[in-house]
């Protein structure tokens, strides 16, 4: 990490008093990244690249925004209609959130296959699922600007969520509400705070992309570094290869916003918000919906509910599991003590990872549909697989699973009976 | 790559299958499927089609609908000259003002006003139909189910009720609405409206002419939004194109 030299005047000149070129030239251009990344390791810059596109369109809504009850619905619409290229900077926002949403999910599963939260990655993780909190806010936050139907009851729903808390409950709820109900002054406090917490979001991406870099990326094969014959630096390599990937999604990225930008959302947003008439079904967008399933999975009756009733009410039980299903990935560092990180080499967690993707398909299917019938017991047992995957299966795999031979180092190929695929395919790119 | 596909389709899956769920929770019939001038990625509206459906409008639902968010301009976007706009303007009075001495006035309306409402508020609007609200339709087309599918089924789905079927009083039987019984009268039948362009005003030509015209209020941007699509995905292509060969030369050097 020898101070770098700029032949260029006027950078040596700006470096020697604020480094930032030594600095760009640590973090980008010298910083080894492992030589055999996949297209999965594509997705972390692509959140950050939507997240400043997320950044950049809100802005610009802002200014043509007014967070009022009375002109709030015709203010978008305004945007939509008499905004030069409003439709296109509001369809651009609208679809990012999904984006953003569909990128750190494949994120946070790529992160889960190939086991990037264990040592020295704790915290780089739990950075992350304070990332993805803090988003969840936000795009709780930002549904209800537009205050179509959807915005006010969704909000109704969910800041409802916290009467479950015994005694002041209802006092929390006055609370975010800022009076009796969601009204014109939980408009205004929702916009403000919709504009505050992606600053918030750069904040914690920044620890996020600092802790990544004190150990630099995990990797396909899931073992350290060990020297510079298995990395390459962060620039041209990955820069290229990340440019690459953003062509790609910005291919699907602008498919949907101009030929189906409602795709992600519900008709009855387009609907302005009318607290006298209860929509027949109420959802939220497609990214709660997992969570939202998880709510509603503790019925009465239900058997997850049974061993906690004499504790709490079944709402509260939902509340807290619908939370309990993020945190629980606060501590999965601790949950997973297997010392072999990537999937490649645990045959059994292999399959249980696939079965947990299943998982969280079928509860995002079963939210999306109406609490009755088969959905319920689906759900229910959709959501005792989720929290038995991370409570009871992975602590018993981590003591009992017998995990394949590790390759000696990303450069060399196994020797003999190891099953690595990366390493396998290397041999023969390095003879030619 | 294939496992990214695979997954985007398995993510369209989940997303599809939660509308047949809509519809169920709704109680309501999926509207059949309709051909469109302005579907697919070209589609563009028929003007002549825009033309005609504002003449159903003008001449059938606005007598009880408002088109608030839709101002007599726009038209010109759809192929009326600036003279006619101004003569269709001019036969809605609004209420503007005040003026020097304080008083609000009435005056015809100009092509910068909004449409003008049937009804000055909700309450003289449900007086005047049997307590119920005629919804406002600018956005109509995006606010359902179905969007125009839906809205052509819902103006051609009027039959006689079951025989076991008990209607609430002024209540129409609809196949398509939810719950099946709806305020509205059917509102079109043959030759209510005389077209300018001589076009025989059957029940299908009006509900197709209609749903176009109300497709074009919801998404008056539509067009363009497709036009700017194509070409910055067909430059998209190209340039990611580029960017796959570019990574590839770079990365050609390397042993790994």
């Amino acid at each position: 990490m020898a101070t770098p030299t700029f032949t260029n005047p006027i950078v040596k000149w700006i470096d020697y008093r604020l480094p930032v070129f030594t600095f760009m030239q640590h973090e980008l251009h010298e910083y080894p990244t492992p030589k055999n990344l996949n297209y999965w390791w594509n997705f972390g810059s692509l959140a950050g690249i939507v997240l400043v596109i997320m950044i950049a369109t809100g802005i610009v809504l802002a200014m043509h925004y007014t967070p009022h009850v009375n002109y709030a619905f015709d203010s978008v619409e305004r945007i939509m209609r008499d905004v030069n290229y409003g439709w296109l900077i509001r369809y651009l926002h609208m679809n990012g959130a999904s984006a953003f949403f569909i990128i750190v999910y494949i994120h946070i599963f790529r992160g889960l296959y190939f086991g990037s939260y264990k040592s020295p990655r704790e915290l780089l993780w739990m950075l992350g699922v304070v990332i993805l909190l803090l988003m969840m806010a936000t795009a709780f936050l930002g549904y209800v600007l537009p205050w179509g139907q959807m915005s006010f009851w969704g909000a109704t729903v969910i800041t409802n969520l916290f009467s479950a808390i015994p005694i002041i409950g209802d006092s929390i709820v006055t609370f975010l509400w800022g009076g009796f109900s969601v009204d014109n002054a939980t408009l205004n406090r929702f916009f403000s705070l919709h504009y505050l917490l992606p600053f918030a979001i750069v904040g914690v991406v920044v620890l996020h992309i600092v802790a990544l870099h004190q150990h630099g990326s995990n990797n396909p094969v899931g073992i350290d570094t060990k020297g510079p014959q298995d990395s390459i630096p962060f620039h041209p390599y990955y820069t290229v290869k990340d440019l690459f990937g953003l062509g790609v999604f910005l291919i699907f990225y602008v498919g949907f916003v101009t030929f189906a930008p409602n795709f992600f959302g519900e008709p009855d947003n387009y609907i302005e918000a009318n607290p006298l008439l209860t929509p027949p079904h109420i959802v939220p967008e497609w990214y709660f919906l997992p969570f939202y399933a998880i709510l509603r999975a503790f019925t009465q009756d239900a058997l997850i509910y049974l061993p906690i009733s004499w504790l709490m009410s079944a709402k509260l039980a939902g509340v807290l599991a619908m939370f309990a299903s993020i945190a629980v990935l606060f501590v999965l560092p601790w949950l997973d003590s297997s010392p072999v990180r990537s999937a490649r080499f645990r045959p059994i967690y292999k399959q249980f990872f696939w079965l947990l993707l299943i998982d969280c398909f079928v509860l995002g299917w079963v939210g999306a549909n109406p609490a009755e019938g088969h959905f319920v017991v689906i759900g229910q047992v959709a959501t005792a697989w989720y929290f038995a995957h991370f409570l009871i299966i992975l602590p018993l795999l981590s003591r009992f699973e017998t995990p394949k031979p590790l390759p000696t180092s990303i450069n060399e190929p196994v020797l003999g009976g190891g099953a690595s695929t990366t390493g396998a395919a290397a041999k023969p790119m390095e003879k030619a | 790559m294939m496992k990214k596909l695979l997954i985007g389709a398995c993510a369209v899956l989940l997303l599809a299958s939660a509308v047949p769920g809509a519809y169920a929770a709704s109680g309501s019939v999926k509207p059949p499927p309709q051909k469109w001038s302005f579907q697919g990625l070209f589609g563009t509206f028929d003007r002549a089609a825009l033309q005609r459906g504002f003449e159903v409008y003008n001449g059938v639902c606005a007598a009880c609908h408002s088109l608030r968010l839709v101002a007599y301009r726009n038209l010109m976007e759809i192929g009326f000259t600036e003279d006619q706009v101004k003569k269709i303007a001019a036969a809605k009075e609004v209420t503007d003002g005040p003026n020097d001495e304080g008083e609000m006035f009435q005056r015809p309306a100009r092509p910068s006003d909004k449409f003008v409402k049937p009804f000055p508020n909700e309450p003289a609007a449900r007086a005047a139909n049997n307590g119920a609200y005629p919804p406002d339709l600018s956005l109509m087309v995006k606010a359902r189910l179905g969007g125009a599918d839906y809205l052509h089924a819902l103006m051609t789905g009027y039959k006689e009720p079951p025989a076991d079927m008990k209607m609430g009083e002024g209540m129409n039987y609809n196949v398509y609405f939810a719950g099946n019984q709806i305020a509205m009268a059917p509102p079109l039948s043959e030759d209510v409206v005389e077209y300018a362009d001589k076009t025989k005003a059957t029940v299908a030509q009006m509900a197709n002419d209609l749903t176009t015209f109300l497709s074009w209020a919801a998404e008056p941007e539509m067009e363009e939004r497709k036009r700017i699509g194509v070409k910055a995905i067909l430059f998209l292509i190209v340039f990611t194109g580029m960017l796959y060969a570019v990574k590839r030369k770079v990365w050609a050097n390397l042993k790994h």
